[in-house]
Order: C-alpha cells, then structure tokens, then sequence
C-alpha cells in the first residue's frame, strides 16, 4: 500500500503525480482536509485559499493529461504571508495590512505558479517578519507541531509548523536575520536561506531590503533543492537581483563528502549554546566527518558583534521602508483624523504591534541628526569587518558548520520580556545575513523531545554545496523524516 | 536609562507614531534597553574601514527610462481607504 499522501515529501509527490499515481485533486483535497482538522490547533495559517487551491488542481490535472506538466504540476505548497499574492489578502502577520487583498503577484509567487505549484494558503508569520517566535504576529502566535505549548520560533514559524505538521510538503520563507533557518531547526524542518540577490525581493513585503532574502522550507535537502530550482534566477524587477545562471541544484546533490573542508567556530559553542544541543551538533559533525569531509577551526574575530550590528541596520532599514505605511493609499487608516498629522501617527500607532514601533523607532534614532555616524555609519563598518572575516575564512574552508539557534523551542511567552534576550535567538544566523551568504538548517537531534538544527553556512552562491552536505547528511541518519506523533 | 521620556517622545514624533498612555513607559524602558545592547559597536576598531554598500559589492543596475507599467489605477486604488474621481483623501491641510 501506497504511503499516505501526506506523509509523503515533495520530490515524492511530484514523482507520483507524474506516475499517475494520484490526481493533484485528490491530493489537494487530502491536505486541504488536514489543514481544516489541525491548523485550530497550531494557528499555522492566516489565510486557507480552498476554492483557489481546488480550481488550481483541477486545472493541473487537466495540464497533466495534455502532457503540459512543469517541474511541480499539481504539487501543494504554502506561501509566507509576506509574499503578495494577486487578489488573495496579504497581511505580513500586521493589523496595518489586516485587509489588504494584493493586486499583483510576487517573483517567487508567479514562478511556483508557473511550474504548476498550487497555493493552499499563506501562512502566520511575525509581524513584518520582525520577531523571532511568531509572537509578535497580529494573528497570534503559531505552535509547534512537537509540542503546542511551544513557539516554532520566527519569522517564518507558519511555514515552519505547516511543513513539520505535515499540513503542505514545502513552504515559502524569508530569512533577514535567521528567520527562515532558526523555525526550521525548531521545527525539525530543512530551512534554506540562499545568498542575497539569488532569489528576487520583488512583492516580498520589505522589511530590511540589504539583507531579506527569500527561501525555502522543506523536509529534505533534495526538495530544497527542486523548489529552489524554480524560484532563483533573475528578474529586472529587483535592483538588487543578481544576473548569474541557477545551476541544477538537483544533479550537484549526490556528490561526496570526501575532502570537503568545514569550518567550525569556536564562538559557536561558547556559553550561550545549550549543552545538550552542542552534544547533538558534535554527533552531526562527527557523520561529516565519518564521510569524509575534514573539521578545520576557523575564526571569525568579530562574530560577537554581528547581533548589534543587526539591531542598528536592520531597524534603520525597516524605519525607512515601512514609512510608507501612512494611513493614506493603502492599509489601516485611523478613524476620524483631527488633521493629515493624526492620521499619519494615529494610523502608525494603531497599525504597527509594539515590537514593529520598538524597530521603527530604534531605527529613527540612531539614523537622527547627531546620530547617524555614531550608530548607523560605524555598524556598517563593523558589519564589513564581519563580511571580511567570512571571506578570510572561506579562503580555508567550503562550508561553516555548527548550531542553528542556542536551544530548543521554548515555550510561548518565556521570552518577550526582554527583546534583547529574544534577538539573542539569532546569534548564530544573523552573520549570514550581514554578509549576504547562503545559510541552510537540517535536522540533527533532539533535546527534550524537541528539534535540534544543524547550520552550515557557504560562501557566495554556495547553494550546491550547503545541499550537497545536508543531502550527504540525511543520508546518513533519519533525524529529517522524524515527524510528530500527532500528525502521522 | 539611556533614553528618557522627552526623548522618546521625540522620536515617537520623527517617527509618526503615537503611542498610547500605557505603551509609553515600557517603550522607553526597551528602547534604552537595545540602545544600550547596540553601544558595544563603539568599542569595535573601525578606523581606516570602508562603511558597508552592498553585501556583494554590486552596484545598483540602471535601466532605460521608459514607461513601462500599463495604468493600473483603479485596481490598486482599491486598497485606499478613501478615494474619490481617482485621487486620495485625507484631512484638510490648506486653512
């Protein structure tokens, strides 16, 4: 008997739509029907598009029998609610865009479109990816599939939840500051970030444009790698997109591990890492290590400065950008406004959640006369000096490995307290984005009954080998297809 | 605290958002909080160090300067919460 359908990965799925095994149909209803029975439970979603989804599929079946299927006819997926998405509400997890239906598709959404992806909804996310547990969403927090008292972790904790839940095969994210990898090694899901500029920005809602990039969230390295396939390349819409061939991701996966150099920092496992978590992750490179590839120490100098440095760029980026959020073309518009200056500062207040203003302001001071060369002009100073360490580093070495995030899940509401504590979720991610490198999380352990997530880090369009490794890896231990008993 | 009230208030302005009576005082405490997380770059050696443009060192492409979006007016437009004859609304500015 065939496995069941939603226990299936996407690379398995597209493989049995392309048998005929099955009819996207039937398996859109399978999920659709899951989402309806789990996702009260885990709030993994903001918006359910059934009748869109149902009317895709019929549609890709249709494709399928005139022998016009692309690389994921049929195939269900879940979009972060980040991305626009023509005629579909597209929220950013904020009550400022509670009602805001997109009139325009993202890249990303009308490549997967055009491979024959079928969206079955947009899934909860931090507000305005600003946030590192999914609490901060004005939808509500979402929970981890492991264990419901949980946070998945964030930004993209929807994407997170619904690929662990086994709610969709794959799912979009973006990753600013370790937003996509920090809720896959959470999740116990695979989480790629590729290098900036690798996949366009156009319709992803900005949050801090020098370093968003969007990615993947998968249950494999190898689906990874098909969805990636289909999203990077190109596109003139995105000044910052890069005009540089995608390789076939696919075909470089299979090649060994023999001779492969991998960093290891010493920072890394200093106190902030979860002893048990930093068990795990010697056990991981120990199987690196066992197939072939070569443990050399490395030193980023100035690692320990990449949060701060984080915490100036990104809120002075993200108070830039989300100025144009004024209460007058689109979004929350306050009611009765005395004069056009109540309407812009109520429409913000009222709009933005109290992480979103903390950013926005923060990011206004330290841009502000008699600031600016103090804060913003040294941080991007320092955040060279981190991008150099990479680059000496990578002179000696082909990947960077070590922990994605310094615990496992923690439980709702253990952090938001003190934002420092919650930034300091992202140590280990955030010099990724700093730098604009490729950053992937697979899983390798568990503490507690919860996920524990292997990083590795590559230089620029290092894509090829960060999957390479993680495939070598799944192949070796099963810590990847762990699924939660609740959604067997 | 490294930030105090009139300061954040300040900002608050220059930011064009108003905070609510029961928001402000734990702004000011959080706010003080990551100013005083991020002053540590201060001690970073930065001398002689080029500011960072661009994560890959690419420059900004250019394009030709033609129109090239069809009008789409009134379908964005339906987002607005106030229209009227395709213009925006807002509050009186002109005594």
């Amino acid at each position: 008997m065939p496995q069941e359908l939603h226990l299936q990965s996407l690379t398995e799925l597209a493989a049995g739509l392309e048998r005929g095994e099955f009819s996207s149909l039937e398996l859109t209803e399978a999920l659709l029907t899951r989402i309806e029975s789990f996702d009260p439970s885990l709030n993994a979603l903001i918006t359910v598009t059934a009748d869109a989804a149902l009317a895709a599929a019929t549609r890709a079946d249709a494709r399928r029998a005139s022998g016009d299927a692309g690389a994921l006819n049929g195939v269900p997926i879940v979009h972060k609610d980040i991305f626009c998405t023509r005629g579909v509400l597209t929220t950013c997890g904020s009550r400022m865009l509670e009602n805001f239906v997109s009139p325009y598709d993202a890249t990303v959404v009308e490549r997967l479109d055009a491979a024959g992806a079928i969206v079955l909804g947009k899934t909860n996310m931090d507000e305005f990816a600003m946030g590192s547990s999914n609490e901060t969403s004005y939808f509500g927090p979402v929970r981890n599939p492991w264990n419901v008292e949980c946070s998945p972790g964030g930004s993209s904790g929807g994407s997170a939840a619904a690929v662990a839940a086994r709610l969709a095969p794959a799912a979009t994210g973006t990753d600013t500051g370790g937003s996509i990898r920090q809720p896959a090694a959470l999740t116990g899901t695979v989480g790629l970030k590729p290098t900036y500029g690798r996949v366009s920005r156009y319709g992803m809602i900005a949050f801090a444009s020098s370093l968003d990039q969007a990615g993947v969230i998968t249950r494999s390295a190898v689906d990874a790698a098909l969805l990636l396939g289909v999203m990077a390349g190109f596109d003139e819409r995105d000044s910052t997109s890069i005009e540089r061939p995608v390789p076939d991701y696919l075909a470089g996966i299979t090649g060994s591990l023999d001779g492969l150099k991998v960093g290891i920092v010493r920072q890394h496992f200093d106190a902030g890492l979860d002893e048990r978590c930093a068990l795990a992750i010697r056990e991981a490179l120990a199987v690196l290590e066992d197939q072939g590839a070569k443990l050399i120490e490395v030193d980023l100098p100035n690692i320990d400065l990449s949060v701060p440095t984080y915490y100036v760029v990104a809120p002075a980026e993200c108070s830039s950008n989300l100025s144009r959020f004024d209460g007058v073309r689109f979004g929350h518009r306050a009611d009765d406004p005395e004069d056009l200056m109540d309407l812009y500062c109520r429409s913000r207040g009222e709009g933005f959640g109290a992480e979103v203003k903390r950013r926005i302001m923060t990011g206004t001071y330290v841009l502000s006369a008699g600031y600016y060369d103090a804060y913003y002009l040294q941080a991007q100073k320092v955040r060279q000096l981190i991008a150099e360490d990479f680059t000496k580093a990578f002179a000696d070495v082909d990947v960077i490995a070590g922990p994605t995030s310094p615990t496992p899940a923690f439980r709702l509401g253990d952090k938001t307290d003190d934002p420092i504590t919650m930034y300091l979720n992202d140590i280990y991610t955030i010099g990724a984005n700093l730098a604009g490198l490729p950053g992937l999380s697979t899983p390798c352990g568990f503490v507690d009954g919860l996920p524990v997530g292997l990083h590795l880090v590559g230089p620029h369009f290092g894509e090829e080998t960060l999957l390479r490794c993680a495939h070598q890896y799944q192949q070796q231990t099963d810590w990847h297809v762990a699924c939660p008993e609740t959604y067997r | 605290m490294s930030l105090d009230k009139d300061q954040v208030q300040h900002i608050a302005m220059l930011a064009r958002l108003r905070l609510a009576d029961d928001e402000f005082a734990e702004t000011v405490d959080k706010l003080s909080r990551i100013v005083d997380f991020v002053d540590q770059l201060s001690q970073a050696a930065t001398k002689d160090v080029a500011p960072m443009a661009h994560p890959l060192n690419e420059s900004q492409r250019l394009r030709p300067d033609r129109v090239t979006e069809a009008d789409a007016r009134d379908h964005i437009q339906k987002n607005a919460p106030s229209v009227a004859n395709g213009m925006y609304l807002v509050p009186k500015v002109i005594e």
